[in-house]
């Protein structure tokens, strides 16, 4: 079988279009890059969209920790102390368990019903999970950049006129997320490097439809061979990193262009398993 | 464990679950929660030893050696842990039978045949004749190298700019004194570079500890493990008939890890303070200004 055949049978084998049916013996190296390959659209779906959500999640976070009242503050320290203090394979396992529980037909919450068996499936459940976790992080990291916003641009702020949501949006948030900026760089990759780990925590992979490091260990379970495989996993994986370091460098420059020469150049920090 | 509680299904609810919650397989789960701690005590400073190696190694004038220290700690930068803790049990653990077999059997015969991995009998390890412990001990060991060299890495970018962040006149007037370079590196920069070495290694050590479920996924029977195994559902044909308790079996370990987290903190706080007596960081001076 050639490789553009490969190509088109297994390219897109992760989000179920192409042959069903996986190789069982004699992996060709095209094989393993294209089913490794076709696996990594789940690592970068579960990161973008979690990333996405957990972002808007965690500014709201970030202020409600701020706030004096404690009726705010407080229900947002216990969540960031939560996600923060256990590790993201024990949240997907308890996530799981919790949801395998609820009634199988759904919850009905009047105006429309909690879809309970599609919790359960890895597209939504461990985006959930791994949106909540991420928000708990990045909240940390935002709280800890508005603390830092000079008071000096507050004060001319309030000098000019700008209140409330106004001097929020214009003043205070953009000074934040630049200041923010590099930790949340190390965030995102540490989020990006965690999605290898949803279908090794009780979410099931539905028919054989996996992230890159399932498929790699599917088939160094069938080959007992791991110096391919897995080499093939980290290539990809240090090059993605690589985008997504250069897509958020992007965005560090346009947060600092106001500021000539102070866009320091991003590096990732690593971090672990969370 | 009790007495009354040779015969389960006669029993009412209080002593059901005493009796329940002291069954052999329990107390295995309990056990485990100990398996948890000590890796973390084997771990963290092998880890940290892999680390001080690696980072002495990258400030090493000989250019092969600097490179391979270099290397070491990059080479977990871009690459998902988790991939590192399925590759180096495995391919450890093949690397040490194909060594075994080249001595040990007929060097003639391949190791891969089609889709095995096939040694002669006397290059297995551990041996099909050890006992069980001395299999679980393997595995143990393997896990614990799988977690050394991903956490060394880590340490060893600590401590790398740690010793990078010792003010350079401190060595200086070390070697003024005439300190050979091996006596500054006993005599300074290493009792000096724990303080700046402190933040990031106390952010390694949450990370381990978080890290530490993951000893499931190498095949440990660990606290993951039991949890599965003893809060699946149990049929009447168990001695103890349950539903699907996994979710309260999870919270147990979530609040472990939880209470583990928040005494790490509380220690690492007093250590920071402990370690900027006398340092010329702010910190170090605020404490002076005080005594």
């Amino acid at each position: 079988m050639s490789c553009a055949q490969t190509l088109q049978d297994y390219g897109l084998r992760a989000i179920g279009i192409g042959e069903r049916r996986l190789p069982t013996t004699d992996f060709t190296l095209c094989e393993q890059v294209v089913l490794i390959g076709s696996g990594l659209i789940w690592n970068v779906y579960f990161a973008a969209l979690s990333l996405a959500a957990g972002f808007v999640l965690a500014t709201g976070l970030a202020l409600a920790k701020t706030s004096p009242r404690a009726l705010l503050r407080r229900p947002a320290e216990g969540f960031i102390f939560l996600f923060r203090g256990s590790p993201l394979f024990i949240q997907f396992f308890l996530f799981y368990s919790a949801v395998v529980l609820l009634p199988r037909d759904g919850i009905d919450l009047g105006a429309f019903t909690l879809p309970t068996s599609t919790l359960s499936k890895a597209w939504l459940g461990a985006l959930i999970v791994l949106t909540l976790n991420t928000a708990a992080y990045s909240a940390q990291i935002f709280h800890g950049a508005l603390m830092q916003v000079p008071k000096g641009e507050v004060e001319a702020a309030d000098a000019y006129g700008l209140a409330g949501w106004a001097r929020f949006r214009r003043i205070v948030w953009p000074t934040a997320m630049r200041l923010a900026w590099p930790a949340y760089t190390n965030e995102a990759i540490f989020l990006f490097h965690a999605t290898t780990l949803v279908f090794f925590s009780s979410f099931p992979a539905f028919r054989q439809s996996g992230d890159a490091l399932y498929y790699a260990s599917y088939i160094v379970g069938k080959t007992f061979n791991p110096f391919v495989a897995y080499p093939l996993v980290a290539a990809y994986f240090i090059l993605a990193t690589l985008a997504l370091t250069a897509l958020f460098g992007v965005a560090n420059r346009r947060l600092n262009r106001h500021l000539p020469g102070s866009a320091t150049r991003l590096r990732f920090r690593p971090r672990l398993i969370r | 464990m009790f007495e009354f509680c040779s015969d389960p299904s006669t029993l009412e609810r209080l002593p059901w679950l005493a009796c329940y919650l002291t069954t052999g397989t329990h107390l295995s789960f309990y056990a485990s929660f100990g398996t948890v701690l000590l890796l973390l005590a084997i771990t963290a400073p092998v880890a940290l030893a892999f680390g001080f190696a690696a980072a002495m190694a990258a400030r090493s004038h000989i250019a092969p050696l600097a490179w391979i220290g270099k290397l070491y700690t990059l080479m977990v930068r871009g690459i998902p842990d988790i991939v590192f803790f399925l590759f180096v049990p495995i391919a450890v653990d093949q690397g040490l039978e194909w060594l075994r077999s080249r001595a040990l059997c007929d060097p003639s015969v391949p190791v891969r045949q089609g889709n095995e991995f096939v040694v002669c009998a006397a290059a297995k390890l551990p041996q099909s004749t050890a006992a069980p412990w001395v299999h679980d001990i393997y595995a143990f060991g393997l896990a614990v190298l799988a977690f050394a060299i991903v956490f060394g890495a880590f340490a060893a970018n600590v401590l790398y700019g740690a010793m990078r962040a010792v003010p350079h006149g401190q060595l200086e007037a070390a070697e003024a004194y005439g300190m050979t370079p091996g006596q500054v590196n006993r005599r300074v920069l290493i009792p000096q570079m724990w303080t700046f070495a402190l933040p990031g290694l106390s952010n390694l050590w949450m990370i381990l500890i978080k890290a530490t479920p993951l000893l499931f996924l190498l095949g440990i029977e660990d606290i993951v493990y039991w949890a599965r195994e003893l809060g699946g559902s149990k049929t009447s044909t168990y001695a103890y008939p349950h539903g699907d308790w996994r979710l309260w079996y999870f919270l147990v370990i979530l609040c472990f890890y939880l209470a583990m987290t928040a005494i790490s903190e509380r220690v690492i706080t007093r250590l920071s303070r402990r370690f900027a007596r006398g340092q010329a960081t702010v910190a170090g001076a605020a404490q002076g200004a005080w005594a």
